[in-house]
Protein backbone atom coordinates (compact mmCIF):
# COMPACT_ATOMS: atom_id res chain seq x y z
CA UNK A 1 0.00 0.00 0.00
CA UNK A 2 1.34 3.55 -0.70
CA UNK A 3 0.76 4.89 2.57
CA UNK A 4 3.51 2.45 4.11
CA UNK A 5 6.13 3.39 1.79
CA UNK A 6 5.69 7.00 2.32
CA UNK A 7 5.72 6.72 5.99
CA UNK A 8 8.84 4.97 6.22
CA UNK A 9 10.93 7.78 4.35
CA UNK A 10 10.54 11.51 4.44
CA UNK A 11 12.32 11.72 1.19
CA UNK A 12 10.07 9.27 -0.52
CA UNK A 13 7.42 11.40 0.66
CA UNK A 14 8.43 14.55 -0.76
CA UNK A 15 9.19 12.96 -3.75
CA UNK A 16 6.26 10.80 -4.24
CA UNK A 17 3.77 13.98 -3.87
CA UNK A 18 5.86 15.78 -6.32
CA UNK A 19 4.81 13.36 -8.77
CA UNK A 20 1.43 14.18 -8.60
CA UNK A 21 -0.28 11.13 -10.43
CA UNK A 22 1.23 8.93 -8.20
CA UNK A 23 0.18 10.53 -4.64
CA UNK A 24 -3.42 10.59 -6.52
CA UNK A 25 -3.55 7.05 -7.05
CA UNK A 26 -3.63 6.59 -3.60
CA UNK A 27 -6.62 4.71 -2.88
CA UNK A 28 -6.66 4.75 1.39
CA UNK A 29 -9.65 6.91 1.81
CA UNK A 30 -11.85 5.39 3.99
CA UNK A 31 -15.67 6.22 3.44
CA UNK A 32 -17.83 4.10 5.36
CA UNK A 33 -21.10 2.58 3.46
CA UNK A 34 -20.02 4.99 0.20
CA UNK A 35 -21.77 7.68 2.68
CA UNK A 36 -19.47 8.41 5.76
CA UNK A 37 -15.89 10.35 4.97
CA UNK A 38 -13.57 9.60 7.58
CA UNK A 39 -10.60 11.89 7.85
CA UNK A 40 -7.48 9.65 8.64
CA UNK A 41 -4.83 11.90 7.71
CA UNK A 42 -4.45 15.27 9.22
CA UNK A 43 -2.17 18.21 9.87
CA UNK A 44 -0.76 17.57 13.47
CA UNK A 45 -1.97 19.51 16.22
CA UNK A 46 -0.37 22.41 17.94
CA UNK A 47 0.46 21.21 21.19
CA UNK A 48 1.75 17.67 20.13
CA UNK A 49 5.50 18.39 18.90
CA UNK A 50 6.87 14.80 18.05
CA UNK A 51 4.19 14.39 14.89
CA UNK A 52 3.72 16.85 11.75
CA UNK A 53 0.89 14.60 10.40
CA UNK A 54 -1.38 12.47 12.19
CA UNK A 55 -2.69 9.04 10.85
CA UNK A 56 -5.86 6.89 11.70
CA UNK A 57 -4.14 3.57 12.65
CA UNK A 58 -6.87 2.74 9.88
CA UNK A 59 -3.83 3.20 7.43
CA UNK A 60 -1.89 0.83 8.97
CA UNK A 61 -3.59 -1.96 8.36
CA UNK A 62 -3.79 -4.59 5.77
CA UNK A 63 -5.96 -4.17 2.55
CA UNK A 64 -8.61 -6.87 3.75
CA UNK A 65 -8.82 -5.32 7.11
CA UNK A 66 -9.56 -2.06 5.65
CA UNK A 67 -12.10 -3.73 3.63
CA UNK A 68 -14.08 -5.12 6.05
CA UNK A 69 -14.51 -1.41 8.24
CA UNK A 70 -15.71 0.09 5.01
CA UNK A 71 -19.03 -1.47 5.03
CA UNK A 72 -21.13 -1.80 8.43
CA UNK A 73 -22.51 -5.23 7.30
CA UNK A 74 -18.61 -6.67 7.05
CA UNK A 75 -17.53 -5.15 10.10
CA UNK A 76 -17.80 -7.48 12.68
CA UNK A 77 -18.06 -4.37 15.49
CA UNK A 78 -20.98 -3.21 14.39
CA UNK A 79 -23.02 -6.61 15.88
CA UNK A 80 -22.05 -5.10 19.39
CA UNK A 81 -23.48 -1.56 18.65
CA UNK A 82 -26.60 -3.30 17.74
CA UNK A 83 -26.46 -4.93 20.79
CA UNK A 84 -26.43 -1.75 22.64
CA UNK A 85 -28.86 -0.12 20.05
CA UNK A 86 -31.64 -3.00 21.73
CA UNK A 87 -30.25 -2.14 25.42
CA UNK A 88 -30.72 1.80 24.39
CA UNK A 89 -35.04 1.60 25.25
CA UNK A 90 -34.60 -1.61 28.40
CA UNK A 91 -35.71 0.23 31.45
CA UNK A 92 -33.42 -0.20 34.23
CA UNK A 93 -32.65 1.16 38.13
CA UNK A 94 -34.44 2.78 40.51
CA UNK A 95 -35.75 5.40 38.21
CA UNK A 96 -37.06 3.33 35.82
CA UNK A 97 -35.79 5.03 33.07
CA UNK A 98 -34.08 4.17 29.65
CA UNK A 99 -31.14 5.94 27.98
CA UNK A 100 -34.11 6.69 25.54
CA UNK A 101 -35.64 8.59 27.73
CA UNK A 102 -33.89 11.51 28.29
CA UNK A 103 -31.57 11.20 24.58
CA UNK A 104 -34.37 9.94 22.21
CA UNK A 105 -32.54 8.12 19.36
CA UNK A 106 -28.70 7.48 19.87
CA UNK A 107 -27.99 9.97 16.83
CA UNK A 108 -28.99 12.48 19.25
CA UNK A 109 -25.49 12.53 21.23
CA UNK A 110 -23.09 12.34 17.59
CA UNK A 111 -21.72 15.11 19.02
CA UNK A 112 -20.09 13.38 22.48
CA UNK A 113 -18.03 10.66 21.31
CA UNK A 114 -15.25 13.16 19.62
CA UNK A 115 -15.30 15.57 23.11
CA UNK A 116 -14.51 12.55 25.47
CA UNK A 117 -12.40 12.49 27.70
CA UNK A 118 -13.60 16.10 29.11
CA UNK A 119 -14.52 17.83 32.50
CA UNK A 120 -17.67 16.96 34.14
CA UNK A 121 -18.32 20.52 36.49
CA UNK A 122 -21.00 18.55 38.49
CA UNK A 123 -18.90 15.72 39.36
CA UNK A 124 -15.56 18.01 39.27
CA UNK A 125 -13.78 15.28 37.53
CA UNK A 126 -12.25 14.37 33.63
CA UNK A 127 -14.54 11.75 32.41
CA UNK A 128 -14.04 9.27 30.20
CA UNK A 129 -17.47 8.43 27.86
CA UNK A 130 -17.46 5.53 29.84
CA UNK A 131 -17.42 7.15 33.20
CA UNK A 132 -20.19 9.45 31.71
CA UNK A 133 -22.28 6.46 30.62
CA UNK A 134 -21.93 4.99 34.40
CA UNK A 135 -22.50 8.34 35.20
CA UNK A 136 -26.14 8.43 33.86
CA UNK A 137 -26.89 4.59 35.28
CA UNK A 138 -25.91 5.45 39.06
CA UNK A 139 -27.04 9.04 38.88
CA UNK A 140 -30.00 9.22 36.20
CA UNK A 141 -31.00 6.49 36.33
CA UNK A 142 -30.42 4.44 39.55
CA UNK A 143 -28.93 1.43 37.98
CA UNK A 144 -25.53 -0.06 38.38
CA UNK A 145 -22.49 0.86 37.08
CA UNK A 146 -20.92 -1.62 34.38
CA UNK A 147 -18.01 -2.44 34.76
CA UNK A 148 -14.70 -0.71 33.07
CA UNK A 149 -13.94 -2.09 29.46
CA UNK A 150 -17.04 -4.70 30.40
CA UNK A 151 -18.65 -5.83 27.31
CA UNK A 152 -22.02 -4.28 28.43
CA UNK A 153 -20.39 -0.49 28.53
CA UNK A 154 -17.76 -1.49 25.23
CA UNK A 155 -21.22 -2.19 23.30
CA UNK A 156 -22.66 1.27 24.50
CA UNK A 157 -19.52 3.00 23.72
CA UNK A 158 -19.41 1.43 20.33
CA UNK A 159 -22.90 2.51 19.81
CA UNK A 160 -22.30 5.91 20.60
CA UNK A 161 -19.06 6.31 18.67
CA UNK A 162 -20.92 4.56 15.36
CA UNK A 163 -23.30 7.47 15.21
CA UNK A 164 -20.42 10.04 15.94
CA UNK A 165 -18.39 9.06 13.10
CA UNK A 166 -17.30 11.12 10.27
CA UNK A 167 -17.44 14.06 13.06
CA UNK A 168 -14.17 15.71 14.61
CA UNK A 169 -12.13 14.62 17.53
CA UNK A 170 -12.22 17.52 19.09
CA UNK A 171 -10.47 17.02 23.04
CA UNK A 172 -10.53 19.90 25.25
CA UNK A 173 -6.88 20.28 26.79
CA UNK A 174 -7.04 23.17 28.73
CA UNK A 175 -8.55 24.93 31.46
CA UNK A 176 -9.82 22.48 34.44
CA UNK A 177 -8.41 19.56 32.38
CA UNK A 178 -4.73 21.19 32.14
CA UNK A 179 -3.68 19.32 34.82
CA UNK A 180 -5.06 15.43 33.73
CA UNK A 181 -3.68 16.91 30.39
CA UNK A 182 0.42 17.26 31.42
CA UNK A 183 0.02 13.70 33.76
CA UNK A 184 -1.23 11.93 30.67
CA UNK A 185 1.19 13.58 28.82
CA UNK A 186 4.34 13.19 31.53
CA UNK A 187 3.11 9.04 31.23
CA UNK A 188 3.03 9.10 27.02
CA UNK A 189 7.13 10.26 27.03
CA UNK A 190 8.05 8.17 30.14
CA UNK A 191 9.79 4.99 30.10
CA UNK A 192 8.11 1.57 31.16
CA UNK A 193 9.37 -1.61 31.94
CA UNK A 194 12.34 -4.11 31.56
CA UNK A 195 12.59 -3.07 27.92
CA UNK A 196 12.59 0.66 29.09
CA UNK A 197 9.80 1.62 26.47
CA UNK A 198 7.67 5.38 26.52
CA UNK A 199 4.66 5.04 24.31
CA UNK A 200 6.12 7.43 22.18
CA UNK A 201 9.30 5.56 21.49
CA UNK A 202 7.16 3.14 19.70
CA UNK A 203 4.27 5.23 18.08
CA UNK A 204 5.63 8.81 18.03
CA UNK A 205 9.35 7.81 16.88
CA UNK A 206 8.48 4.51 14.81
CA UNK A 207 5.24 4.34 13.42
CA UNK A 208 5.13 2.82 9.91
CA UNK A 209 7.91 0.33 11.17
CA UNK A 210 7.21 -3.13 11.83
CA UNK A 211 7.63 -4.21 15.85
CA UNK A 212 8.71 -7.75 14.82
CA UNK A 213 5.56 -9.03 12.87
CA UNK A 214 2.86 -5.79 14.22
CA UNK A 215 3.03 -2.22 11.97
CA UNK A 216 3.15 0.08 14.29
CA UNK A 217 0.43 2.50 14.10
CA UNK A 218 0.42 6.15 15.50
CA UNK A 219 -1.34 4.52 18.37
CA UNK A 220 -4.47 6.46 17.82
CA UNK A 221 -7.44 6.23 19.47
CA UNK A 222 -10.48 7.68 17.55
CA UNK A 223 -11.58 4.04 16.19
CA UNK A 224 -12.31 2.89 20.05
CA UNK A 225 -13.94 0.67 20.88
CA UNK A 226 -11.94 -1.60 18.25
CA UNK A 227 -12.80 -5.05 17.20
CA UNK A 228 -9.91 -7.16 16.82
CA UNK A 229 -9.30 -10.22 14.73
CA UNK A 230 -6.92 -11.84 17.27
CA UNK A 231 -10.06 -11.75 20.30
CA UNK A 232 -13.12 -11.55 17.88
CA UNK A 233 -14.79 -8.76 20.59
CA UNK A 234 -14.62 -5.20 21.30
CA UNK A 235 -11.58 -3.61 23.08
CA UNK A 236 -11.40 -0.48 25.18
CA UNK A 237 -8.60 2.35 24.78
CA UNK A 238 -7.40 1.40 28.34
CA UNK A 239 -7.18 -1.80 28.07
CA UNK A 240 -5.39 -1.38 24.89
CA UNK A 241 -2.68 1.06 27.28
CA UNK A 242 -2.53 -1.75 30.00
CA UNK A 243 -2.11 -4.71 27.03
CA UNK A 244 1.32 -2.30 26.01
CA UNK A 245 2.36 -1.43 29.03
CA UNK A 246 2.50 -5.25 29.88
CA UNK A 247 4.61 -5.62 26.94
CA UNK A 248 7.09 -3.46 28.14
CA UNK A 249 7.25 -5.89 30.70
CA UNK A 250 6.21 -3.19 33.31
CA UNK A 251 3.77 -3.22 36.21
CA UNK A 252 0.48 -1.07 35.01
CA UNK A 253 -2.13 0.65 36.28
CA UNK A 254 -5.85 -0.64 36.48
CA UNK A 255 -8.22 0.22 33.89
CA UNK A 256 -10.34 3.15 35.15
CA UNK A 257 -7.32 4.52 37.36
CA UNK A 258 -6.77 8.24 37.46
CA UNK A 259 -3.53 7.21 35.53
CA UNK A 260 -5.35 5.86 32.35
CA UNK A 261 -7.90 8.37 32.27
CA UNK A 262 -5.24 10.94 32.09
CA UNK A 263 -3.56 8.91 29.10
CA UNK A 264 -6.82 8.98 27.44
CA UNK A 265 -7.46 12.08 27.77
CA UNK A 266 -3.81 12.95 26.51
CA UNK A 267 -3.74 10.29 23.52
CA UNK A 268 -6.86 11.37 22.77
CA UNK A 269 -5.83 15.30 22.38
CA UNK A 270 -3.68 13.75 20.17
CA UNK A 271 -5.80 13.14 17.57
CA UNK A 272 -7.71 16.17 17.06
CA UNK A 273 -8.45 16.50 14.02
CA UNK A 274 -8.62 13.16 12.60
CA UNK A 275 -12.58 11.70 12.78
CA UNK A 276 -14.22 9.29 15.12
CA UNK A 277 -14.02 6.22 13.64
CA UNK A 278 -14.68 3.56 16.11
CA UNK A 279 -16.27 1.03 16.47
CA UNK A 280 -13.16 -0.23 14.21
CA UNK A 281 -11.70 -3.02 13.00
CA UNK A 282 -8.10 -3.84 13.74
CA UNK A 283 -5.77 -7.11 13.86
CA UNK B 1 -28.62 -22.00 24.73
CA UNK B 2 -26.72 -19.02 22.67
CA UNK B 3 -27.93 -15.79 23.35
CA UNK B 4 -28.19 -13.04 21.46
CA UNK B 5 -28.70 -14.95 17.79
CA UNK B 6 -29.22 -12.22 15.01
CA UNK B 7 -28.72 -13.11 11.60
CA UNK B 8 -28.59 -10.72 8.87
CA UNK B 9 -28.43 -10.98 5.34
CA UNK B 10 -28.02 -9.12 2.31
CA UNK B 11 -29.53 -9.82 -0.79
CA UNK B 12 -30.03 -6.92 -3.95
CA UNK B 13 -33.78 -5.72 -3.87
CA UNK B 14 -33.48 -6.03 -7.73
CA UNK B 15 -31.52 -7.94 -10.41
CA UNK B 16 -31.89 -8.68 -14.09
CA UNK B 17 -32.35 -12.49 -15.47
CA UNK B 18 -29.50 -14.58 -15.20
CA UNK B 19 -27.68 -12.02 -13.21
CA UNK B 20 -25.26 -13.22 -10.67
CA UNK B 21 -25.90 -11.71 -7.52
CA UNK B 22 -23.81 -11.85 -5.01
CA UNK B 23 -24.87 -12.36 -0.96
CA UNK B 24 -23.86 -11.59 2.33
CA UNK B 25 -24.83 -13.53 5.30
CA UNK B 26 -23.96 -12.56 8.72
CA UNK B 27 -24.94 -14.34 12.18
CA UNK B 28 -24.26 -13.23 15.60
CA UNK B 29 -23.19 -16.59 17.42
CA UNK B 30 -20.65 -17.79 19.71
CA UNK B 31 -19.49 -20.43 17.93
CA UNK B 32 -18.00 -22.59 21.03
CA UNK B 33 -15.92 -25.06 20.07
CA UNK B 34 -15.95 -27.50 23.12
CA UNK B 35 -11.95 -28.02 23.36
CA UNK B 36 -11.83 -24.67 26.03
CA UNK B 37 -11.68 -24.93 29.57
CA UNK B 38 -13.08 -22.31 31.66
CA UNK B 39 -11.11 -21.09 34.78
CA UNK B 40 -11.78 -24.08 36.55
CA UNK B 41 -10.66 -26.75 34.64
CA UNK B 42 -14.45 -28.00 33.38
CA UNK B 43 -14.32 -28.41 29.71
CA UNK B 44 -17.11 -25.58 28.23
CA UNK B 45 -19.92 -27.73 26.26
CA UNK B 46 -19.69 -27.39 22.15
CA UNK B 47 -22.23 -24.94 21.27
CA UNK B 48 -21.95 -24.21 17.29
CA UNK B 49 -24.04 -23.23 14.37
CA UNK B 50 -23.84 -26.55 12.35
CA UNK B 51 -25.50 -26.34 8.98
CA UNK B 52 -26.64 -22.94 7.26
CA UNK B 53 -28.57 -23.30 4.33
CA UNK B 54 -29.91 -20.96 1.33
CA UNK B 55 -32.67 -21.61 -1.09
CA UNK B 56 -34.40 -20.17 -4.03
CA UNK B 57 -37.73 -20.76 -4.45
CA UNK B 58 -37.26 -24.14 -2.44
CA UNK B 59 -34.41 -24.89 -4.76
CA UNK B 60 -31.40 -25.08 -2.90
CA UNK B 61 -28.31 -22.31 -3.49
CA UNK B 62 -26.41 -23.71 -0.70
CA UNK B 63 -25.89 -26.20 1.73
CA UNK B 64 -22.97 -25.76 4.30
CA UNK B 65 -21.64 -27.83 7.04
CA UNK B 66 -19.98 -25.60 10.20
CA UNK B 67 -17.22 -27.37 11.81
CA UNK B 68 -16.09 -26.35 15.50
CA UNK B 69 -13.18 -24.52 13.91
CA UNK B 70 -15.22 -21.62 12.26
CA UNK B 71 -14.63 -18.58 14.27
CA UNK B 72 -17.09 -16.74 16.18
CA UNK B 73 -20.09 -14.99 14.29
CA UNK B 74 -19.68 -16.60 10.89
CA UNK B 75 -19.89 -14.65 7.73
CA UNK B 76 -20.54 -16.24 4.43
CA UNK B 77 -20.70 -14.71 1.03
CA UNK B 78 -21.69 -16.29 -2.05
CA UNK B 79 -22.96 -15.77 -5.47
CA UNK B 80 -26.33 -17.06 -7.02
CA UNK B 81 -28.17 -16.86 -10.48
CA UNK B 82 -31.35 -15.35 -10.52
CA UNK B 83 -33.77 -16.49 -13.18
CA UNK B 84 -36.70 -15.46 -11.96
CA UNK B 85 -38.52 -12.99 -9.46
CA UNK B 86 -38.32 -14.77 -5.86
CA UNK B 87 -37.32 -15.32 -2.68
CA UNK B 88 -34.32 -16.25 -0.78
CA UNK B 89 -34.74 -18.10 2.37
CA UNK B 90 -31.83 -18.78 5.10
CA UNK B 91 -31.90 -21.14 7.59
CA UNK B 92 -29.03 -21.64 10.32
CA UNK B 93 -29.62 -24.77 12.53
CA UNK B 94 -27.67 -24.23 15.93
CA UNK B 95 -26.46 -27.55 18.14
CA UNK B 96 -29.01 -27.02 20.82
CA UNK B 97 -31.75 -27.50 18.24
CA UNK B 98 -32.73 -23.93 17.57
CA UNK B 99 -33.37 -22.55 14.12
CA UNK B 100 -32.89 -19.51 13.06
CA UNK B 101 -34.59 -18.37 9.53
CA UNK B 102 -34.51 -14.95 7.50
CA UNK B 103 -36.05 -14.46 4.10
CA UNK B 104 -35.45 -11.69 1.59
CA UNK B 105 -37.35 -10.78 -1.65
CA UNK B 106 -35.49 -9.88 -5.30
CA UNK B 107 -37.53 -8.85 -8.17
CA UNK B 108 -35.89 -9.54 -11.43
CA UNK B 109 -36.92 -7.32 -14.43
Amino acid sequence: MYMKTLIKSGVAVIALLAAGPVAADEDADLIINDEIEITVRAEAPAHVDGLRTIYSGWVFRADETQALQMDDFENPAMLFADEAREKWTRVEGSAEKSCADCHGEPESLADARGTYPKWNDQAQEVRTLAMQVNGCRTEQMGAEAWKYDSAELLNMEALLSSVARGNPVNVAIDGPVAATFELGKEIYYSRFGQLDLSCANCHEENYGNNIRADHLSQGQINGFPTYRLKNARLNGAQTRFRGCIRDTRAETYAVGSEEFIALELYVASRGNGLSVEGPSVRN
Amino acid sequence: MAENVTPRVRVPRDATAGEVITIKTLISHPMESGQRKDGDGNVIPRSIINRFTCTFNGEVVIDVTLEPAISTNPYFEFEAVVPESGTFAFTWYDDDGDVYTDTKEIAVS
